[in-house]
């Protein structure tokens, strides 16, 4: 019989927000060590925390990307721990009263993956390993985070992954976080079992903890998957426990059982008073939401006319579908912008982050004169992609690179003189063709470019061409 | 002239008639502190230049004519668990030595605007805790009034320097009643102000629901002018929101008809001088005209108990951060990271402390949770609703502050508990976030103050103020006969 792995997530997402989640200091990544602190978030003895609006702004809008339920009283909770990069041996979070609540992602197979709580805390800082000696730097304490905890409702690596997706990019695009995940601003806890398929009951989990590449995400899964398989098989059982994941080794590790597991004592905290929204701040940070990735994506297909996958493509990024939306204004056939933009454009785009800071050379209304152009037929197509080239080298608008001549075009009894022209010059490839050899058709076409130094529309010469040769040598 | 205690009011005369400068009048407190402090010990440190350049700075305001705010140029002290920037600050713990804030908190930014004077940090219970000021780890302050017996506790530095005549006043915290307690044991007026009112930002926190800084000064007026200069809206701690109205103006109103509660509950266990002493205070508002309602207030008996939870709760959570790794003390000998922290905290942490968490750490563990913090955080609130209905029919509550005088040195350390108890009378205004007083109402057989308590609903500072003013009025000086209250230096 076959197994089945039931999966949730702890989705960890670092806010943008200017300021951290309960001082006045920078969230900018990076910096020398221990240069965007003051007193409140090294926890200074004596002081304060005090909670940016931003955060409670940020958060609502993440849980209404998501569809949540906003709880419009809620509290922050002290969590407390001990650990070096944690200067006031707790941290400030929710506890029972989360923001948001009783959400869902929806997969491209129409399968919903339920999120239980989306909840407000702070992040800690970070420890330093060097030369033997550790170092705790604090740039990152204090930043503000919300955790996005979904419910058992993974079936497989695949929809892991595009739940992670799908949630990455639902951030972007309301613009709460800019979830880089090799900087840490995304991080996942995957908490994973096994089950015979067909039972009902769930197996003994483990945790995963503090995962931030989709590689590591997938690999980690799939090692614990077997590893808890095998176990099983050989009639062991699993040990509810806490693992890592050992990049090095493509293992997952025991970091520490049931057993030891911690008692956050958690309580109010009582330097902070009660959150209160209003349904009329709801219903603002509602409408200023701008379309969501899975909106913009089914209004790619049904009105631009796109593909499922060409739609996918272009919505994957957010700079990226800005740009082929007003690439493809007053454009009849959107279809024509995506294929310049999926072709040289992407091809130019080589990496992700490329692509996610859409770094393309000319503004998206060159690329719009250029589309435009060529559907009013003022120049072909393959001239066309020859221009983009050039646009997308030098940065230049297309009318630099068409003269008159070319926009003129060629009429069609010019054009078919030079077809007639084309086909005695190349009488050898026309016998061919009429043997049934339908390549040989491509020297005369070269040809026929050539002449036209590419004008030529390429379907039109190529109905001529069939219909002189048939009528010359049949 | 009207008859007046204040010192306040008195230094500010003698700068205006030229009769002493604010150098002068500095240099005979710094000069009085090396004498009586070596007894006293009131003050664990002395900031004798910073105090000589500030007072230099209000000279010569005096010298251009320019108008003096409130409390600038009186010479002071602060609790050594309100963070002064460059000024070393303890909380009376070892754990804490040799940490120099980098910040100030905004009670003594706000003082410090208005150049008050700072003469030094002054002695307490360790983090606040205890009722004695002899589980700080400089040793006890000393009553003024009889050095066989302690200050009081936790904020004993602050009462013993105004009681000894060595700083005007002081600010203290109140977390369970440790600046109405040293007040009463050294006869002085102790306020701990609505909580919130006075920001917190600053104050190094013992338990956070439940401390509030506070003035100790000789006499009404001066607490309340303290009060009016300190209870400011602060943005940097949420609790904050500041007074609602000045309360010295309100002093000399009549209280003819103000109803005067006295719940039988804070009489239980007092002893008996005390309770004539509060009696006779009794009369004296009845022949002000004030209305006595007598009634019962069976909540009481819960506050010991739920103050100790939260108390302690909060104070597990608060004193974590303090593990040697970023400042303080920290131990010497240790294998690892745990073994540093757990050295740390054992040898910096007196027993009186590492009780406390320990106990704040048991009652809000997953399996005590439920039946020690829960049920206490029920029975705050009800103790708030019952002082709640108190207050619908009376303006002001009168009661004990301190079940004794002045303990004798070493009594506490025989028996927490016994010492614990003590706090009976001032818990519950912390627990329920209320302003009380503590004013003296006279003297025990060994000529030590008593202490009484005015109890008044939230953000009415203003009538406690005003009806212990009232009381210290009719008394004519009495009540300070021992005291240093009418005389400066």
């Amino acid at each position: 019989m076959s197994w089945e792995m039931v999966a949730g997530l702890e989705t960890h997402v670092e806010l943008s927000t200017k300021t951290k989640i309960f001082c006045q200091c920078t969230t900018e990544f990076g910096g020398e060590p221990n240069t965007h602190c003051c007193p409140v978030c090294i926890g200074l003895p004596g002081t304060l925390p005090k909670l940016n609006k931003a955060v409670v702004e940020y958060a609502v809008k993440a849980g209404l990307a998501t569809n949540c339920k906003i709880r419009k009283i809620s509290k922050m909770d002290r969590k407390n721990y001990v650990y070096p990069d944690l200067p006031k041996a707790y941290q400030i979070s929710q506890y029972d009263k989360p923001l948001c609540e009783q959400g869902f992602i929806t997969l491209s197979s129409g399968k919903n993956i339920n999120i239980t709580r989306i909840h407000i805390e702070e992040d800690a800082g970070k420890l330093v390993h060097e030369r033997g000696d550790v170092y705790v730097d604090y740039n990152r304490g204090g930043v503000p985070l919300i955790e996005i905890v979904s419910e058992p409702d993974i079936r497989s690596i695949e929809e892991a992954i595009e739940y992670i997706e799908k949630l990455r990019l639902t951030m972007k695009y309301i613009g709460v976080s800019d979830v880089k995940m090799q900087e840490g601003s995304l991080r996942c806890d995957v908490n994973i079992s096994v089950r015979k398929k067909g039972d009902e009951k769930f197996g003994t989990r483990t945790e995963i903890k503090n995962m931030n590449s989709l590689n590591f995400i997938s690999k980690a899964m799939e090692y614990e998957f077997n590893r808890q398989i095998d176990i099983l098989e050989s009639g062991g059982e699993i040990e509810q426990e806490t693992r890592r994941y050992n990049s090095d080794l493509n293992i997952t590790e025991s970091m520490r059982g049931k057993e030891d597991a911690d008692d956050y004592r958690y309580f109010r905290d009582p330097d902070l008073v009660t959150i209160s929204i209003l349904d009329e701040e709801i219903q603002k940070y509602k409408e200023s939401l701008p379309e969501l990735p899975g909106e913009k994506l089914a209004r790619f297909i049904d009105e631009m006319g796109l593909s499922q996958d060409d739609a996918e493509l272009l919505t994957k990024y957010k700079k990226v579908a800005e740009y082929f939306e007003k690439a493809s204004d007053n454009v009849e056939n959107k279809k024509i912008t995506a294929n310049y933009m999926l072709g040289s454009i992407f091809r130019r785009l080589s990496t992700d982050t490329e692509k996610e800071e859409c770094n393309i050379p000319i503004p998206p209304e060159f690329l719009n004169e250029l589309v435009i152009l060529t559907e009013k037929k003022k120049i072909n197509s393959s001239m066309a992609r020859n221009v983009l080239e050039q646009m997308l080298d030098t940065g230049k608008p297309a009318k630099s690179f068409i003269t008159e001549k070319d926009m003129e075009g060629i009429d069609e009894d010019a054009l078919r003189s030079i077809c007639e022209k084309a086909i005695e010059s190349n009488e050898k490839a026309a016998i061919q063709y009429l043997d049934g050899k339908e390549k040989a058709i491509g020297a005369i076409m070269g040809y026929i470019m050539r002449e036209t130094k590419g004008r030529a529309d390429a379907v039109l010469a190529k109905e001529l061409v069939k219909q002189i040769i048939n009528d010359k040598y049949k | 002239m009207e008859r007046t205690f204040s010192k306040i009011k008195h230094i500010k005369k003698l700068f205006e008639t030229k009769q002493v400068s604010c150098t002068e009048l500095t240099s005979e407190y710094l000069d009085r502190i090396e004498e009586e402090n070596k007894v006293l010990n009131a003050y664990i440190r002395i900031t004798g230049e910073e105090a000589l350049q500030t007072a230099k700075k209000v000279d010569e305001k005096i010298a251009r004519g320019e108008s003096l705010m409130p409390l600038e140029g009186i010479p002071m002290s602060l609790k050594d668990n309100i963070s002064t920037n460059g000024i070393e600050t303890t909380c009376g713990s070892n754990i804490l030595k040799g940490y120099v804030p980098i910040y100030d908190a905004t009670v003594w930014n706000i003082l410090k605007n208005q150049n008050a004077v700072l003469l030094g940090k002054t002695n307490m219970d360790e983090f606040a805790m205890g009722s004695s000021c002899e589980t700080s780890c400089f040793g006890g302050a000393l009553n003024p009034h009889d050095t066989r017996h302690v200050a009081g506790g936790s904020s004993g530095g602050a009462a013993s320097s105004v009681a000894g005549n060595i700083a005007v006043y002081g600010l203290g915290s109140d977390t369970g009643g440790s600046v109405r307690q040293p007040a009463s044991f050294c006869g002085l007026v102790g306020l701990k102000p609505t909580y919130g009112t006075v920001s917190r930002y600053g104050l190094i926190a013992y338990a956070s629901s439940l401390d509030q800084i506070g003035p100790i000064a000789s006499c009404v007026e001066d607490a309340a002018c303290i009060y009016d200069s300190i209870s400011v809206y602060d943005s940097n701690d949420a609790t904050s929101r500041g007074s609602r109205s000045k309360t010295s103006d309100k002093l000399d109103r009549s209280i003819k008809g103000m109803k005067i509660g006295v719940a039988k509950e804070f009489f239980d266990g007092i002893r008996e001088d005390i309770k004539k002493s509060i009696e006779k205070a009794i009369k004296v508002y009845e022949d002000l005209g004030a209305e006595i309602v007598y009634f019962n207030m069976p909540q009481i008996k819960n506050v010991l108990p739920v103050y100790y939870i939260i108390a302690c709760a909060e104070a597990s959570s608060n004193l974590g951060r303090y593990d040697g790794i970023r400042y303080g003390y920290k131990s010497e000998l240790y294998s690892d990271v745990n073994d540093m922290i757990c050295k740390t905290r054992s040898e910096g942490f007196g027993k009186e402390v590492q009780r406390r968490i320990m106990l704040g750490t048991y009652v809000l563990s997953a399996g005590y949770y439920d039946a020690y913090y829960k049920k206490a955080q029920k029975l705050r609130g009800s103790i708030i609703r019952a002082f709640k209905s108190a207050f619908e029919s009376c303006d002001v509550l009168l009661a004990p502050t301190v079940p004794t005088t002045a303990f004798e040195l070493n009594f506490t350390s025989k028996d927490p508990i016994e010492t614990y108890l003590t706090d009976i009378c001032t818990v519950s205004a912390n627990i329920a976030g209320l302003p009380a007083l503590s004013i003296p109402c006279g003297f025990d057989d060994k000529g030590l103050p008593i202490g009484m308590q005015l109890i008044a609903d939230s953000f009415e500072d203003a009538k406690i103020l005003n009806a212990a003013y009232q009381y210290e009025q009719q008394m004519n000086g009495e009540i300070y006969k021992h005291c240093n209250g009418g005389e400066i230096i």
